[in-house]
């Protein structure tokens, strides 16, 4: 009827690309594996130029064979790529637009080269798609960032192509979910060949090409904190979290930030928590990466179950020995999985507790500084208020009460607590309160439509400082928030430009609650309520089994 | 290097009899306390020896601050400084002040 | 978990908090303590910070009811490095542990002599090595104690191997050079200072006491160190000929018999100690016993 020629239309175009691209690659391969010493060509030949590549930069494995196989190819032969992935982390990843082999990017994480990719942004050698929380850039591998190629990262393979990602399985099964089904071509790098994998990650019918890197894909440390550098002030925060927000709350699923804040709390939950009669009632169940300092918590028998995003190097027999914490396969090793985990922080946990580099008087919070772009991760997914979950919750009803008490109750959305932890003054001595953020001149310096703000104002539930905790649920007016702010920022040009009068009305309101208010006295905020001092005292703890990496070694 | 000094009221003297008490150590981050007895029991002087500049207000600030709520009326504090941030500075203090009115072991 | 929640960290107390430990409760008399102000003159021409007591304590106390005097290095404040009041008070110790026939103890926590007051630092060495020797002559027992964040390196080094005992734990460290001299020198093939299990199979507390260049192990706790050093004093310290000849058949020995060694690992396993390997992982007990074959020093103290 309204003439649409069938006949015309090829239906088939991106199978038939894949097709081409196979028959290409085959040429430097046998059956699926390709020959190490050919790895460039054979990306020369697979790729074409304008082509949209996921190159696996995840969290925290690198496809790094793969990167500077890809770094090393022809821009005359490949070029204006047009790169999508979590994370840009291994210099290979600039040196592509630095060569003119990737032209465009859409990207979640940039720490290791914040410094770098931020030049590069500003001398126009990138084209910045845009700036994603992890969860939205896997979203939108299925809408429209799907790419044509994943070159992806795994531990091990068969000769059919099925893949073992072991602990750190991470991103890969998203990035080849939509690539594979969206007709794309995938290329695993692979530590060894072997004839049976431990467990399949990832069906070998997904999975096209195969190239033995004869060694482990790298893997950074992140997420391991040396309870040694724990500073007084740091547990002094700590404490009034506990019992500030973790006890009245009654706070049992969560996600911790990475930071020293929330190292602190895990390692004061058997000792501090244990004194205010918590365990059970608090901290059971968590989105979490495997944090060495968490190791007490579970020994202790705080914690029921753990949903990881990624490992954490070191970790790997203790997390085999836990299997009733921890997600494991059939074969014994931790099985994460980077979108599912951000869900679950999104609709299953009842708090985000994290640090940040900047707050304003809004509450929005930023890590953008003007020379440095670290992007987003999975911060902001982890601490927002996920709009779109119905399941209560009594601390997700209680924060709902607090924002709305005069709402109709059956009509009254909960709210997720969002907490922003951290020192009035941060590393050389910066203050973490601020008039304006950085991220403000980093959109005017780069043109965008938005300030990179990690966490929104709105979403703030309460920040906690050394000076106390500030509830901007129970605020009712901008100056109100405004002030609560200002009340917990310290010595900061922020906070000794108070109100006082206003801020003890918000202390009389509870709004503001001092440590006094909470019976702590900051001069028992000291490092004898840790549960380990060190990291050898969390691998003793561990009973062994947790195997820290040669740099956090004194022994 | 200079050297900041502070004249204030306060509201209680110090107890205990200890004569003299330190704490911290002076390093980067910290900061070294030493409190002595002497002066009028209403009043605290501290002296801070620091390498930053410009911070005399947030000396200022941070010292009252401490004296308003911890007392050490009667005291002579003397302070190195190794670039504290003022939440650590106000900690020693405090803890100063406490360690100089446990009783005598 | 509950012992490490009880044990003192010897590695995270302060100076005088390890003086505290040794000492019998409330017996501690400082000398030139902090509220004498006897700071380091050097210093502010370069700008830096002060420490009351030029980061070492300094004094005479009662270890078990005996009168010992008693020295503990701030290894926070500029890495525990001397300066010249800080070498003064330890050397004017040492003079007075050999006028009063006095055993000393000193807890070593230093980096070696301070940059900005090289000459007085170095001098200061020496006197300090001069007085050891002195007190050592006069009958007097020096011991020395190693557990520390800055472990015991430089000038500081060569004052412990002055020493008639010297106990160590896992987390010390003894040495001359440090990693990362070690490293700028040589090379990182040659030394990787990042490395820092190779940092500690080479200089660390179990491959010393293995190999003879200190006498006692303990657990990082305070009050090992203590009982530790109680035992110590029950070593005569007498200081002659025949112990420096003793010494010397030591140290040539250790050469002939470790010489080729490339690796801490090496050394053990010419130790007969099986699976020398899994040594850096072994609890105090059990290193305790795989040690039975180390190299000692006992005649050459």
């Amino acid at each position: 009827m309204f003439g649409y020629d069938q006949a015309m239309r090829d239906w088939n175009s991106k199978q038939a690309a894949r097709a081409a691209r196979i028959e290409a690659g085959s040429r430097f391969a046998t059956g699926k594996l390709v020959d190490p010493a050919d790895l460039t060509s054979f990306l020369e030949a697979i790729l074409n130029p304008g082509d949209r590549v996921c190159l696996e930069g995840d969290n925290q494995k690198q496809a790094d064979v793969l990167a500077r196989a890809l770094a090393a190819v022809d821009p005359a032969q490949v070029h204006g790529l047009h790169m999508v992935q979590s994370g840009v982390v291994l210099p290979e990843h600039l040196d592509l637009f630095d060569s003119g082999i990737a032209k465009r990017l859409d990207f979640s994480y940039s720490g290791p080269q914040s410094a770098r990719i931020a030049n590069m942004l500003f001398g126009g050698k990138i084209e910045l798609g845009a700036v994603h929380t992890y969860l939205e850039l896997f979203a939108r591998y299925f809408i429209d960032l799907t790419p044509q190629v994943a070159l992806i990262a795994a531990v091990s393979a068969d000769r059919d192509g099925n893949l073992y990602t072991g602990p750190n399985t991470e991103d890969t099964p998203t990035v080849v979910e939509a690539t594979s089904f969206g007709n794309g071509l995938v290329v695993a790098q692979v530590g060894e060949i072997v004839d049976k994998v431990p467990r399949v990650d990832i069906p070998g019918d997904q999975v096209h090409f195969l190239v033995d890197a004869a060694k482990p894909f790298y893997v950074e440390p992140l997420f391991t904190r040396d309870p040694a550098a724990i500073t007084e002030t740091q547990i002094l925060t700590a404490m009034l979290a506990i019992k500030g927000l973790y006890q009245p709350y009654g706070i049992r699923r969560l996600n911790h930030g990475i930071g020293f804040n929330t190292a602190a709390i895990e390692l004061l939950l058997p000792t501090y928590g244990e004194r205010l009669g918590l365990k059970g009632k608090v901290c059971t169940h968590w989105a979490l990466n495997p944090h060495p300092t968490l190791i007490p918590a579970i020994e202790a028998g705080w914690v029921e179950q753990v949903h990881c995003f990624g490992s954490e190097v070191g970790m790997e027999d203790y997390l085999r020995a836990r299997p009733d914490i921890f997600f494991t396969g059939p074969d014994g090793s931790l099985r994460s999985n980077r979108a599912f985990c951000q869900t679950a922080g999104l609709y299953a946990c009842d708090m985000f507790i994290g640090s940040t580099l900047q707050i304003d008087l809004a509450g929005h919070s930023s890590t953008v500084t003007t020379n440095r772009i670290a992007g987003f991760g999975g911060a902001p997914n982890m601490g927002s208020d996920a709009r779109g979950r119905r399941h209560p919750s009594e601390p997700w009803l209680r924060a709902g009460a607090e924002a709305d008490p005069d709402g109709p109750a059956p009509l009254r959305r909960g709210r997720k607590l969002v907490v922003q932890i951290g020192e009035t003054f941060g590393d050389g001595n910066t203050p973490m309160f601020v008039e304006r953020l950085a991220a403000l001149d980093l959109a005017e310096k780069l043109d965008l439509d938005l300030a990179p703000v990690m966490v929104y104002g709105d979403d703030v539930t309460h920040i906690v400082t050394e000076e106390g905790i500030a509830n901007l649920l129970l605020c009712r007016t901008k100056d109100e928030r405004e002030q609560a702010i200002r009340g917990v920022a310290g010595y900061t040009e922020v906070g000794r430009g108070r109100d006082k009068a206003m801020v003890e009305t918000l202390r009389a309101r509870k709004i503001i609650q001092r440590p006094q208010d909470l019976g702590i006295d900051p001069l028992d905020a000291d490092r004898s309520l840790l549960a380990a001092h060190s990291i050898k005292d969390l691998m003793l703890a561990s009973g062994g089994l947790y195997r820290p990496p040669s740099r956090f070694r004194n022994w | 290097m200079q050297t900041l000094r502070y004249d204030i009221a306060a509201p209680r003297a110090a107890g205990g009899t200890r004569p003299i008490a330190l704490v911290g150590v002076v390093a980067s981050g910290n900061l070294e306390v030493l409190l002595e007895r002497g002066g009028p029991a209403d009043r605290c002087t501290i002296e801070i020896a620091t390498t930053a500049q410009g911070f005399d207000d947030l000396w200022a600030a941070v010292t009252a601050d401490v004296v308003a709520a911890r007392g050490g009326g009667g005291l002579r504090i003397a302070i190195n400084d190794g670039g504290a941030r003022p939440d650590t500075v106000a900690l020693r203090l405090a803890q100063g002040i406490r360690l100089i009115e446990e009783p005598d072991a | 978990m509950s012992s490490n929640l009880t044990r003192q960290s010897w590695y995270e107390a302060s100076a005088r908090a390890r003086i505290a430990a040794l000492v019998d409760t409330g017996s501690f008399a400082e000398f030139i303590g902090p509220e004498a102000r006897e700071t380091s003159p050097h210093l502010p021409i370069f700008d830096l910070p002060r420490q009351f007591d030029d980061g070492i304590a300094v004094g005479a106390a009662t270890m078990d009811g005996a009168p010992v005097l008693v020295a503990a290095q701030e290894g926070r404040f500029m890495g525990g490095a001397f300066g010249e009041v800080h070498g003064a008070k330890l050397a004017g110790l040492l003079r007075a542990a050999a006028t009063l026939k006095r055993d000393v103890v000193i807890a070593f926590d230093t980096g070696g002599v301070r940059l900005q007051e090289a000459n007085a630092g170095e001098l200061a060495i020496a006197e300090i090595m001069r007085a050891v020797l002195d007190a050592r002559t006069a009958g007097v027992r020096v011991i020395g104690l190693i557990g520390g964040r800055a472990g015991c390196y430089g000038g500081g080094s060569l004052i412990a191997g002055c020493c008639s005992t010297l106990v160590i734990s896992e987390q010390g460290r003894l040495s001359v050079s440090g990693p990362e001299v070690i490293e700028t020198n040589r090379g990182v093939e040659e030394f990787d200072s990042r490395d820092r299990a190779l940092v500690w199979r080479t200089m660390g507390g179990k491959h010393r006491y293995l190999i003879g260049a200190v006498d006692a192990y303990v657990d990082d706790d305070a009050a090992a160190f203590r009982t530790a050093t109680l035992a110590a004093f029950a070593h005569p310290a007498t200081l002659d000929q025949s112990v420096l000849a003793a010494e010397q058949a030591r140290l040539e020995t250790r050469l002939a018999r470790f010489g080729d060694a490339v690796d801490g690992r090496d050394v053990w396993a010419t130790l007969s100690i099986t699976d020398a390997a899994t040594i850096p992982d072994l609890a105090t007990a059990d290193f305790l016993t795989a040690a039975t074959h180390r190299e000692s020093a006992d005649d050459a103290r």
